[in-house]
């Protein structure tokens, strides 16, 4: 899928793909675009359900839900400048958020989850449980709340100009203290197990492979809805504003623009994208718990997008496949060794390639970051 | 944009202080709509730091007001909307962006989400005149990072035309600049000036002679002397301060006290 | 009253925990503006240095007390080596410093589990620590451990000697001298890479005497450094850059206020609680408690 890709992204600069769009040189970038995502369709759509098992397949389904994590951490990382770390928050509360919907629709109209029969601590629904209980409550918050939550934190926080490090590790100790929050919780959130054991999707039983197919699909047409998304974002005029933002924040100021805002808008819609991932995650992988969205996960989403290429959103999206995929069938029979592999590659990449691996491709081309479009 | 349209800027009992020290001490100063002013005066005068409160970087007190409106208290972005713009000592443009990409971010202040969230599918027109004035057409879709010391001064300058600023306040635009550069920054802001009220701070005294059109000398936070090019040259206290106080500033010196 | 007072205890010592830790931080964060995740794995190395050391040396007290240098000087090579192989490539990206570092920290604590295991082991506390003071008898009893107190004084002992390290000897006029201004440093004569590893050693041997301290509250693990580590840098975020003094402030309110808060509601409440307060204070002083004001642009 590589190869049919028009993005480039230079380390910290934003390649060709925010130059192109007039003239004609952008009529055969937009042609290649296509049939790049023509490929990645029929690569998810076609190629994948009929070579890979059902196993296979649900853990492909897996690393495409880390995927659109990484998706978003480009936007916010990558153009933004904002070292989310805790993309593990927003995870965890889309993820939590379907959990919750999945769990009343199994105990069925009136009745409380199994889990809070089993702890017996509790025989009424708490009242933040209630709505969810409605499917279309529930699908809207996988994506809303992620994006209010993250709407209030990049408020008080970018409008003070709380930022670099600064941002970073707060919200690192966000994602932490909602893992916390969330073991110390355990009559109504589940604890550290968290939320498992779901029997039905809206309706679909969850046992049935043809459902988790579906689940399957399902997701990979997400990703890809949300690739397209983030691609026309970077193309825009906000993309370059965007980054205009990220490399000088005060000369933005300068030209009459509130940069807190510019900011916001990227966080929240990468926030939106983590928590729909976490949503979509529920069903394809059978559980969401605190394990998932603390503070090592939270990192782990963003080694994917550091290694693949954080200004890219392709280079992004593969590397968080790439090494979930690596993660998941080296760390099972060299745990060890996967450790100082992943540790130090990610070292590499970072301190002497912070483009990521995709723009290993400019250089042996030798393409310079050079616009295709003729001004008019 | 006519001379009628254009405001002045008006400063009074102007007070910046940094932990203890006062850098600007109560500074009046008014330039006139369309005034060519140069700020001048030794190093930590209170230029830089006057222009800083103008502009909403430094907090300040007394009262700067453009065009009737007070701009102390309200934030850097707001008080770039009403029409002041400014550049800095060393050159800060958007080194990863192309010039047009620098450009149109300038002219784009006031659009609407809708259109920010849309591709741009031309050079919009005044991107396009302003690339022509500050002479970087030919190189309009090099990435800035790649333009030379002179050429990301211009295109600051170019920044300032589209953002369509009233008041601009320029920080040694020519510092660092070889002769033909400078002569050509010169002329620039002259074509700029014509329609503009225009605060430069400036070192290079040759380069005030030729192109200011009123002068206010900066000295410890006060306003020293003000008057034409040639009243300030004449000025005894101002000849005191250069030759007096600054005696590593020879080139300075002499050129204030030069006739001619 | 006497409930409030021994939370305040309590809190204290959560302080002088954090105050040990953010100390090496303020250092290499602070002054260096060098955000080391690895930070956390040189407490843990600190940590490690006591556990081997005792499996030599019977005498808890005497193996403690050998351990204090020793551990500053194993964390602190360990901060030379990676300041010398990685850091000092990146000073200008203090984000990728980050990530950088926490791939190193990752590494640091698979070899950790691979020379001693998976599971925490427990070092021996010295008998001299195992007492308690009794402030106050009764029903609300009000008792210091000493291991509490041997912290605390440790804690003070440092901030002590880092604060005349850095006012009074000539080490420190240069060290503050790099902060500064390192261009000017460097033009007048001070070899600012010796400095910059002079301080990543003193930082980083702060890391290694604060991971000796947690041995007297807790157990030894790979990932001990990981949990306290977010709670140390937020210290310093809430004390403001390259200042001590807000460090000190910082790390005993925050402690004080986790006590309190511990108390009133559950431990996970309390955390939360800390962070909004975190924000909300950020809202009124962005750059911390104490801030160093500059004109620069930046």
């Amino acid at each position: 899928m590589t190869d049919h890709q028009t993005e480039t992204g230079t380390g910290n600069g934003t390649g060709d793909e925010t130059t192109t769009g007039n003239g004609s040189g952008a009529r055969g970038a937009r042609w290649r675009l296509a049939g790049g995502y023509a490929a990645a369709a029929v690569l998810l759509f076609a190629v994948a359900p009929a070579v890979l098992s059902d196993f296979r397949l649900e853990q492909l389904a897996r690393y495409l839900c880390f995927a659109m994590v990484a998706v978003g951490i480009s936007l916010a990382w990558g153009r933004g400048g904002m070292l989310t770390l805790g993309q593990g928050l927003f995870f965890g509360l889309g993820g939590y958020a379907m959990a919750m919907h999945l769990k009343l629709a199994d105990a069925g109209p009136g009745q409380l989850p199994d889990f809070m029969l089993l702890y017996g601590s509790t025989d009424q629904l708490p009242w933040w449980w209630e709505p969810f209980r409605s499917p279309v409550v529930a699908i809207a918050a996988v994506f809303l709340v992620p994006m209010a939550v993250a709407a209030v934190i990049g408020f008080l926080v970018f409008r003070r100009r709380v930022r670099g490090a600064y941002f970073a590790i707060l919200s690192q100790a966000l994602a932490a203290a909602f893992a916390i929050l969330l073991i110390g919780q355990q009559a109504t959130t589940g604890g550290t197990n968290g939320l498992t054991n779901f029997q039905g999707f809206f309706g679909f039983a969850l046992n049935d492979p043809i459902n988790r197919r579906t689940v399957y699909f399902v997701i990979a047409g997400t990703l890809l809805a949300l690739m397209l998304l983030t691609r026309q974002l970077f193309l825009s005029r906000y993309g370059e504003l965007l980054v205009a933002v990220r490399d000088s924040e005060e000369r933005v100021r300068f030209l009459g623009y509130d940069p807190a805002l510019v900011k916001l808008v990227a966080y929240v819609v990468s926030a939106g994208m983590a928590g729909l991932a976490g949503a979509l995650f529920v069903p394809a992988v059978g559980i969401i718990s605190p394990a998932l969205i603390g503070i090592v996960p939270s990192i782990q989403f963003l080694i994917g997008a550091a290694i693949g290429g954080r200004a890219s959103l392709v280079g992004a999206a593969l590397g968080a496949i790439a090494v979930a995929w690596a993660q998941t069938t080296l760390s099972e029979e060299f745990p060890a060794a996967w450790t100082y592999f992943q540790a130090g590659l990610f070292i590499v990449v970072v301190a002497f390639l912070p483009g990521g691996l995709i723009s290993l491709r400019q250089l042996l081309t030798r393409r310079r970051p050079t616009p295709l479009g003729a001004s008019t | 944009m006519t001379e009628e349209a254009l405001h002045g800027l008006t400063i009074s009992e102007l007070r910046v202080s940094f932990d203890g020290f006062t850098a600007v001490d109560g500074v009046d100063l008014r330039v006139g709509p369309g005034d060519l002013r140069f700020l001048i005066g030794p190093n930590g005068a209170g230029k830089t730091t006057l222009v800083d409160a103008v502009t909403g970087l430094a907090r300040a007190t007394g009262s700067v007001r453009f065009g009737g409106r007070e701009l102390l208290g309200r934030p850097v972005h707001r008080i770039a909307r009403l029409g002041i713009g400014r550049t800095f000592q060393t050159a800060t443009v958007f080194e990863n962006l192309t010039v047009v990409q620098n450009l149109d971010i300038a002219a784009g202040a006031g659009r609407r989400p809708l259109t920010l969230l849309r591709q741009r599918r031309s050079v919009p027109p005044e991107v396009d005149e302003a690339l022509t004035t500050v002479g970087l057409a030919p190189h309009a879709h090099r990435l800035a990072g790649t333009l030379s010391h002179g050429q990301k001064q211009w295109l600051e300058i170019g920044m300032l035309l589209v953002q369509n600023v009233e008041l601009l306040l320029l920080d040694e635009p020519v510092a660092g600049m070889s002769h033909e550069e400078r002569d050509a920054t010169g002329a620039l802001l002259r074509t700029v000036a014509s329609e503009r009220t225009v605060v430069v701070i400036e070192h290079d005294m040759e380069f005030m002679r030729a192109f200011a059109s009123s002068v206010t000398v900066l000295h410890a936070g006060r306003v020293l002397s003000e008057g034409s090019p040639a009243e300030v040259r004449a000025d005894p206290r101002v000849q005191e301060v250069y030759l007096g106080h600054a005696p590593e500033r020879p080139t300075a010196a002499a050129h204030v006290g030069e006739e001619p | 009253m006497t409930v409030i007072l021994s939370q305040s205890f309590t809190g204290i010592s959560i302080g002088a925990v954090l105050l040990l830790i953010a100390l090496g931080l303020s250092l290499t964060f602070g002054q260096m503006g060098v955000i080391n995740m690895a930070h956390g794995e040189f407490i843990m190395a600190g940590a490690y240095t006591v556990y081997v050391v005792q499996k030599s040396i019977d005498s808890a007290g005497t193996s403690l007390l050998i351990s204090l240098p020793l551990a500053f000087l194993v964390a602190g090579a360990m901060g030379v080596l990676l300041e010398w192989l990685l850091i000092r490539r990146l000073y200008a990206r203090p984000l990728d410093t980050l990530l950088v570092t926490w791939g190193v920290s990752l590494m640091l604590q698979q070899l950790a589990r691979d020379i001693f295991g998976a599971p925490n082991v427990n070092a021996q506390a010295p008998s001299w620590l195992s007492g308690r003071i009794t402030l106050v008898d009764g029903e609300h009893s009000l008792t210091l451990a000493h291991s509490r107190l041997f912290i605390l004084g440790l804690a003070i002992a440092a901030v002590v000697a880092l604060t005349l390290t850095l006012r009074r000897t000539s080490l420190g006029r240069r060290i503050r001298a790099v902060v500064q201004h390192r261009d000017l440093a460097e033009a007048s004569g001070i070899a600012t890479g010796r400095v910059d590893r002079i301080t990543f050693f003193i930082g980083s041997g702060l890391a290694g005497l604060a991971g000796v301290a947690l041995t007297l509250v807790g157990p030894i693990g790979p990932t001990m450094g990981t949990n306290i580590i977010i709670d140390a840098f937020l210290v310093i975020v809430v004390g403001g850059i390259g200042q001590l003094r807000g460090a000190v402030i910082a790390a005993f309110a925050l402690g004080v206020l986790q006590a309190v808060m511990e108390y009133s509601t559950t431990v996970s409440v309390a955390r939360v609680t800390v962070l909004v307060a975190i924000v909300a204070f950020l809202q009124w002083r962005p750059q911390g408690i104490y801030t160093l004001r500059t004109r620069s642009l930046a």
